[in-house]
């Protein structure tokens, strides 16, 4: 049992010290974060809080002024190219519009980043991988259609596919459930857990959405003006005594 | 008053630093194009897609601009050759005109409109809807998947256009000429290349291989760095447009000179 414990304590990304700002706006300021392995941390914040400035840095997308991170023990500041794109490997972006491309089909936008980076797998084996991936997220009817044909909650759905394909071992969803009505994002929610069981990701789920924190995350990380102010469970974040987090728990319960 | 001159001069300033920062940012564009070039794998089944956007999916209007412009440019020049009794000169007349200036001017500004928007939109809606940004986290090259293969197809295919259009302009000068002076399909063509040299179909080559090349580098430069949702998009198509001209123009200006130069 401790041995568990100690596998589930192993830290997939720790950040320390981050600071990075755009022009005069200092977006994230000494930011520290650890996630650990098979954890969905969520990360909690406003609109323009740097939520997902902070996912992008960790996914090499974004470069931080100051500080260090450090995924599956590569630090990035060290890591060139080809080490980056190795890493990227082992990481699924879940995008907040979906990213899906436009002019490729369901199955060809599973396929891309299989066909890319798998080089030695044979088409049946492509296939195989993009109906499995399919299947996990309910959706294999929509195989042959094209991204514009899809809704909302489709699109999010094969985004998330598209990840997965590449069997990471950290997931970072960049608000998914943004614009979908209540169900949709219930079953969202519900998709991002059964993915950490089936696949043993360890995530960060960017939002803003108090329901979709509730249902995901095994830790809330709440992200005001660039820091964050307190860490821990649902129940122990809310209710607090601190003002800033009172006023949003409160502006989302209105909403 | 003395607020307003600083504030104007801290403007001028300031829009003369963007400026130089984005000519960096475009030199830099151009560069990394021919550095990731010569890295290879090259993304052959993307250059063949984009080739087949570029060239076949442009005959249409290539063949009916590049035949207008033949019928077109010889029944403007007849009544002029026929008041001094060369007529006879028509063909060659054409001929010169189409190879050396109308068949790779025309196809370059026709594709610019065209492929060059159509690049321009297609990679700005990309960037703003965060494709590329995907594109990226999956472990490809965006830029070689995307703006490599788009430039070198443009590169390839717009002097191919170019031949494609000045055969067809020829042909639209035979019809003219046909029904008029009655000539012969061989004979109209001995005429039309008599004047005809290497160097002018080298300089045309070299026009078009130019041309081709901005256009697909302008296009992409523009849909790549596309901000500010649909908004962007459009501007970026649109400046694809216009930039491309501009630089046809000014690279049309320097290739005849240099051209000229060999000449005489």
């Amino acid at each position: 049992m401790e041995q568990v414990t100690n596998i589930q304590k192993e830290s997939v990304i720790q950040i320390r010290k981050l600071h990075k700002s755009f022009g005069e706006n200092k977006v994230l300021r000494s930011v520290d974060l650890d996630v650990f392995s098979r954890e969905n941390v969520v990360v909690l914040g406003r609109s323009g809080s740097g939520k997902s400035v902070l996912i992008k840095i960790i996914v090499g997308l974004l470069k931080p002024d100051s500080g260090e991170v450090i995924v599956l023990g590569q630090n990035l500041k060290l890591l060139d190219e080809k080490g980056l794109q190795a890493l990227r490997l082992s990481i699924g972006f879940s995008f907040q519009n979906s990213a899906l491309y436009d002019s490729m089909t369901v199955k060809e936008n599973l396929e891309f980043p299989l066909v890319r980076n798998r080089k030695h797998l044979s088409q049946s084996q492509i296939d195989n991988e993009v109906h499995q991936v399919l299947d996990d997220v309910g959706l294999s009817q929509t195989i042959h259609q094209m991204p514009a044909e899809l809704s909302g909650g489709q699109r999010k759905r094969i985004g998330i596919a598209r990840t997965l394909i590449l069997r990471p071992r950290i997931m970072l969803y960049d608000e998914p459930t943004a614009g979908l009505d209540p169900t949709t994002s219930l079953e969202i929610n519900n998709l991002i857990k059964e993915v950490r069981e089936k696949y043993h990701t360890s995530s960060i789920v960017i939002t803003h959405d108090l329901t979709c924190a509730r249902q995901t995350g095994d830790r809330i990380a709440m992200l005001l003006d660039g820091q964050f102010v307190t860490q821990g469970k649902f129940d122990e974040v809310f209710p607090s005594k601190n003002e800033k987090i009172q006023s949003f728990y409160n502006y989302n319960f209105i909403q | 008053m003395e607020n307003v001159d600083k504030k104007k001069k801290y403007v001028i300033s300031r829009r003369i630093d963007e400026f130089f920062l984005k000519i960096f940012d475009a030199w830099r564009f151009l560069r990394r194009f021919f550095s990731e070039l010569f890295k290879p794998p090259l993304e052959w089944g993307e250059i063949v897609k984009q080739c087949y956007q570029v060239g076949y999916r442009s005959l249409g209007l290539i063949s009916l601009t590049g035949f207008i412009t033949g019928l077109v440019f010889t029944k403007q020049s007849r009544p002029s050759l026929s008041e001094f009794g060369a007529a006879s000169w028509l063909p060659s007349l054409v001929a010169i005109a189409i190879i050396r200036a109308l068949a790779p001017l025309v196809t370059s500004l026709i594709c610019a409109g065209k492929v060059g928007s159509n690049i321009g939109a297609e990679l700005g809606s990309m960037n703003v809807t965060e494709q590329i940004d995907a594109m990226e986290v999956s472990a490809t090259n965006p830029y070689k998947f995307l703006v490599v293969s788009r430039v070198i197809a443009t590169t390839l295919m717009i002097p191919v256009l170019t031949c494609y259009s000045a055969f067809i302009g020829l042909m639209g000068s035979f019809l003219d000429v046909n029904a008029h002076e009655k000539t012969s399909l061989a004979t109209f063509f001995e005429n039309a290349f008599i004047k005809i040299t290497f160097l002018d179909i080298g300089a045309t080559l070299v026009k078009a291989i130019a041309y081709g090349f901005t256009i697909g580098m302008v296009s992409c430069y523009k849909g790549y760095h596309a901000s500010q949702g649909t908004e962007g998009v459009g501007r970026a198509a649109n400046s694809s447009v216009v930039l491309s001209m501009f630089f046809i123009f000014l690279e049309e200006i320097i290739i005849v000179q240099v051209a000229n130069y060999f000449r005489t």
